[in-house]
């Protein structure tokens, strides 16, 4: 248990890699904002993967649940208030950020990044 | 196992260049991520992110896609090694830094030591709401939701703006 104790950490750290990679490396701004949203996700694993206890249930209270004395039997509730808000503000933002490629398209013909730049370096 | 599916999701995303499966796989991958937060006990989160995250981002991109393109260009190659070395870089580091962190699960983490025992404890007899989720969200933390509502409404005012002037400005 103890080699595997830190795995959905690492796989957090690749996924947040993957998405990060996406962002800085690709052109194509619609390809930028599903990088985005890989590293938004990763982030949101990290911290629900901090909130599990082992044996533990989902954090609703039920009457004569059998819990020995002492012991954790929920899952902690804090981390999932905080990504609940994170989830949804995650996707005003994403739907901002597409409205702003939708306008750019307009304005430049173009959602590759370099056609962009070189389209202003010429005015 | 879903992890590791999650991984091989993100990967072909990176490879794949017709922008409209890269849509769909990120919805996938969405609703990878909520089947992966019930089996860590985050039954809210797992709604919410199969219905927005895997829903409405989903439809947002596709109507993108469909007022804009669908095909990616080839990234130029000279591009490619400095990324790929911030991101080796910047992942080592995080990794060194996640071997200070408590062993998945465990009981005794810091993170489960501080706030939440009380919650879980009082939630029930102060605001009679069963899911400790919902009694945090909405009433010890309601100020909070407030703002992320404010959020919503800036990002909602934002997206009219933009896309309703460019609508009255294709009519002239």
């Amino acid at each position: 248990m103890e080699v595997f104790g830190l795995y959905n950490y690492w796989i957090v750290i690749v996924l947040m890699m993957t998405g990060f990679y996406v962002v800085i490396s690709r052109g194509n701004l619609i390809k930028k904002i599903v990088g985005l949203n890989i590293f938004q996700t990763s982030m949101f694993i990290l911290y629900i993967s901090m909130g599990k206890v082992r044996g533990g249930t989902a954090p609703i209270i039920v009457e004569g649940l059998a819990c020995p004395e002492g012991a954790v039997c929920y899952s902690n509730p804090l981390p999932h208030v905080l990504i609940l808000t994170a989830i949804v503000v995650g996707v005003a933002t994403t739907a901002l950020g597409l409205a702003l490629i939708v306008r750019i398209k307009e304005a430049y013909g173009t959602v590759e990044e370099d056609e962009i730049q070189s389209q202003e370096v010429e005015t | 196992m879903l992890l590791s599916f999650l991984a091989v999701m993100a990967l072909a995303i990176l490879r794949l260049r017709n922008l409209l499966a890269v849509v769909m796989l990120s919805g996938i991958y969405s609703l990878l991520s909520a089947g992966l937060f019930v089996t860590l006990d985050a039954v809210d989160v797992a709604f919410t992110e199969a219905a927005v995250g895997g829903g409405i981002a989903t439809l947002l991109m596709l109507a993108t896609l469909a007022l804009t393109t669908d095909e990616e260009k080839r990234p130029a190659e000279r591009l490619r090694i400095a990324p790929l070395l911030v991101v080796l870089a910047t992942g080592a580091l995080l990794i060194y830094g996640t071997l200070d962190m408590p062993s998945y699960g465990d009981p005794q983490a810091p993170i489960h030591r501080h706030v939440a025992p009380r919650y879980i404890a009082e939630a029930q007899s102060e605001t009679s709401v069963p899911n400790v989720v919902t009694a945090v969200l909405a009433s010890y933390r309601g100020y909070d939701t407030m703002g992320e509502l404010a959020v919503i409404f800036t990002a909602g005012i934002g997206v009219m703006l933009l896309l309703g002037r460019a609508r009255k400005r294709r009519d002239d």
